[in-house]
């Protein structure tokens, strides 16, 4: 049963894993404002939107089964504590910073109409922290991360969010501009301006 | 009447809404939603317009019972 | 629109500094809403919208949410060839402030915010410093955009935020300042409140026209001997009205300011200043700004100017107004350079008119394509 919740866990996590790669692919194509092909813009959001959602449903299982996996020796604390672990402090501690920026992103996103734009957006920001701490968790926990396979999807990963965020930061990204600002001139007609006082 | 109101102030450009509501929004040269501030919807279009509020990924867009002014 | 024969001014109760406080306010709650109703007093801001019916909706929206109001005087006058505001807060502070008492008491506010051009501030402070209102009036420096005198963007202003105009879901009068019913009126509007407290409604519809009662300040500048600020009535001839001021030659006029629009000599002859008359031309009083155009000057390169002006002060918040303004521009001083005579030059000017017009936050794309258009309209058959 204990071997069952083990091999549950590192599955989850892997899958957790490329989900969240293909998140944070899809969270700067939405940004972009451009449509993928076969994918029209609003679908871009869409599909971002219920990736994030099954990655969380997934990440909820990998620390479920891990809570109660003897192996793992992990309580509720350590789960929601970065470095608090008693085993392997440093690589579990990431993966509880990374579930907590997550857990940010998603309940900001659900209450997206309270808390307003603007505090929504900074809170976002957090996404491109979150992915690498992510991904550093799985290195240096995961049982797997030398194996050949786990090696490739590691890589296809990396490659897939270094793509995106070099897209992002690339001249041509956005769809739509940003709105510049126009440069300003003085008003003409006014220079016989009227008196300081009545008439 | 159901009046979808366009916060001007947010929106920048994304799209979404002009693909979800060709009816009622058109895209202008500069990539903004082609329409008035306070655009009628007609209650065939209603469920889109819903689908257009809640992913307009800049929250520009908000639904009202109002008419438009 | 009934053209009186009178002189335009006769004598100017606004702008008078003799006159003291008024204590204790004469007029209170409904009593000040039916007044005004009377008197019909509309908005001198420039939209012109009556001041009992905000007054009304302030109340109505107290009702609703529970929340205690706030009165704003605003006097931010972001207009550069405007000034009458600025001289009234000057000349005459006590009677904005007596207008202030009376609408805070009229919706039973607990707040009074007071905002001024910077230049202002320092005499409507000591004008404060005099008094001892029911409520406490803050005085605040206005933002210095063009757009900055805006409603919303006064709103903004006063709650810290940049004051640029915001989105308009929600009414000012329904929800203001932090959220509370706001009445936002110009200050001029609040002097001739001051005074209607005084001498009632009959005494202010002695002067204006039947439909729109009373005086108003106009500023006039540009081609003239003596640019200022003068009270006129309305309903006055435009051409008596800029008279006033001494114009140098028979020219046109710029009525209403940045967003207004042109009127030809033949035009300003035959017009009065009112929104009837004016509305004709595709114009209005607005904020009372008149420019009379030099002699010689080319209107259309003018317009183009002002356009690039008004382009710069967008408050680079709404797509079409940021995007769209600068091409108006452009385009128009092509058209004034003489590039203008073929018909697809006019075409893509009222296509991006088309394209500006009603689509931003606040008004300032469409006062721009109203002046652009009546440029067109004024000029536009010499090219």
């Amino acid at each position: 049963m204990s071997d069952a919740l083990w091999y549950l866990g590192r599955g989850t996590g892997v899958v957790s894993l490329v989900l969240l790669t293909l998140v944070v692919a899809l969270g700067v194509a939405t940004r972009s404002g451009r449509p993928l092909p076969g994918l029209p813009r609003f679908a871009v959001t869409a599909v971002h939107r219920s990736a994030s959602l099954l990655a969380g449903v997934f990440l909820a299982i990998h620390v479920g089964t891990l809570l109660f996996d003897p192996y793992a020796g992990l309580n509720l604390v350590s789960l929601v504590v970065p470095f608090s672990a008693g085993a392997h402090p440093f690589w579990y501690g990431l993966g509880a910073l990374g579930l907590d920026l997550i857990l940010a992103l998603v309940v900001t996103s659900v209450l997206r109409d309270r808390i307003g734009p603007r505090v929504w957006r900074g809170i976002h920001w957090a996404a491109y922290a979150s992915w690498p701490i992510a991904l550093a968790h799985g290195l240096g926990s995961g049982s797997d991360a030398s194996t050949g396979w786990m090696l490739t999807i590691t890589g296809v990963c990396v490659a897939t969010v270094l793509a995106a965020v070099g897209w992002r930061v690339s001249e041509r990204f956005a769809e739509v501009p940003d709105l510049a600002p126009v440069p300003v001139t003085a008003p003409p007609l006014v220079g016989t301006g009227p008196p300081e006082g009545p008439r | 009447m159901t009046t979808l109101h366009l916060d001007w102030t947010r929106c920048r450009g994304r799209g979404g809404c002009v693909e979800l509501l060709p009816e009622l929004i058109g895209r202008d040269e500069w990539g903004y939603p082609l329409t008035a501030t306070d655009v009628p919807v007609p209650r065939a279009l209603r469920g889109a317009a819903e689908q257009a509020v809640r992913d307009c990924p800049r929250m520009a867009l908000q639904l009202s019972p109002r008419f438009a002014e | 629109m009934t053209a009186t024969l009178d002189p335009p001014v006769r004598t100017s109760p606004l702008l008078d500094a003799t006159r003291p406080p008024l204590r204790p306010v004469p007029l209170r709650g409904a009593a000040v809403i039916a007044e005004v109703a009377a008197a019909g007093l509309t908005g001198r801001g420039g939209a012109g919208f009556p001041m009992a019916r905000k007054l009304a909706a302030v109340n109505a929206a107290v009702t609703v949410t529970g929340r205690t109001p706030v009165v704003v005087g605003n006097g931010s006058e972001g207009e550069p060839a405007s000034s009458k505001d600025r001289v009234l807060l000057t000349t005459a502070p006590h009677l904005v402030l007596d207008g202030l008492a009376v609408a805070a008491d009229a919706v039973g506010a607990d707040r009074a915010h007071l905002v001024v051009t910077p230049a202002a501030v320092a005499a409507v402070r000591a004008a404060v410093a005099q008094r001892s209102d029911r409520v406490p009036v803050d005085v605040v420096a206005a933002g210095e955009h063009f757009v900055s005198g805006e409603e919303t963007a006064v709103v903004a202003g006063l709650e810290g935020r940049r004051a640029v105009p915001g989105d308009k879901f929600r009414r000012v009068v329904e929800s203001g300042v932090h959220g509370r019913p706001t009445l936002v009126q110009n200050v001029e509007t609040l002097a001739h409140l001051g005074l209607i407290a005084r001498s009632g409604a009959a005494w202010f519809r002695s002067r204006g026209t039947a439909a729109e009662p009373g005086t108003a300040l106009v500023t006039i500048s540009g081609a003239v001997a003596r640019p200022g600020v003068f009270e006129v009535d309305h309903g006055a001839p435009l051409r008596d009205v800029v008279g006033l001021a001494g114009p140098r030659g028979e020219t046109p006029v710029l009525v209403g300011g940045f967003h207004g629009a042109w009127l030809a000599p033949h035009e300003v002859a035959g017009a009065a200043f009112c929104r009837a008359s004016l509305g004709t031309f595709g114009a209005s009083p607005g904020a009372g700004v008149l420019i009379v155009l030099p002699a010689g000057a080319s209107g259309l390169a003018e317009t183009a100017r002002i356009t690039a002006y008004l382009a710069g002060q967008s408050a680079g918040q709404c797509g079409p107004c940021v995007n769209g303004l600068p091409r108006l521009a452009a385009e128009l001083g092509r058209v004034a350079a003489g590039h203008g005579s073929r018909p697809d030059d006019r075409a893509e000017l009222y296509r991006l008119a088309g394209l500006t017009e009603g689509r931003g936050a606040c008004h300032h794309p469409d006062g721009t394509v109203r002046l652009v258009g009546s440029a067109l309209r004024v000029f536009g058959a010499r090219s």
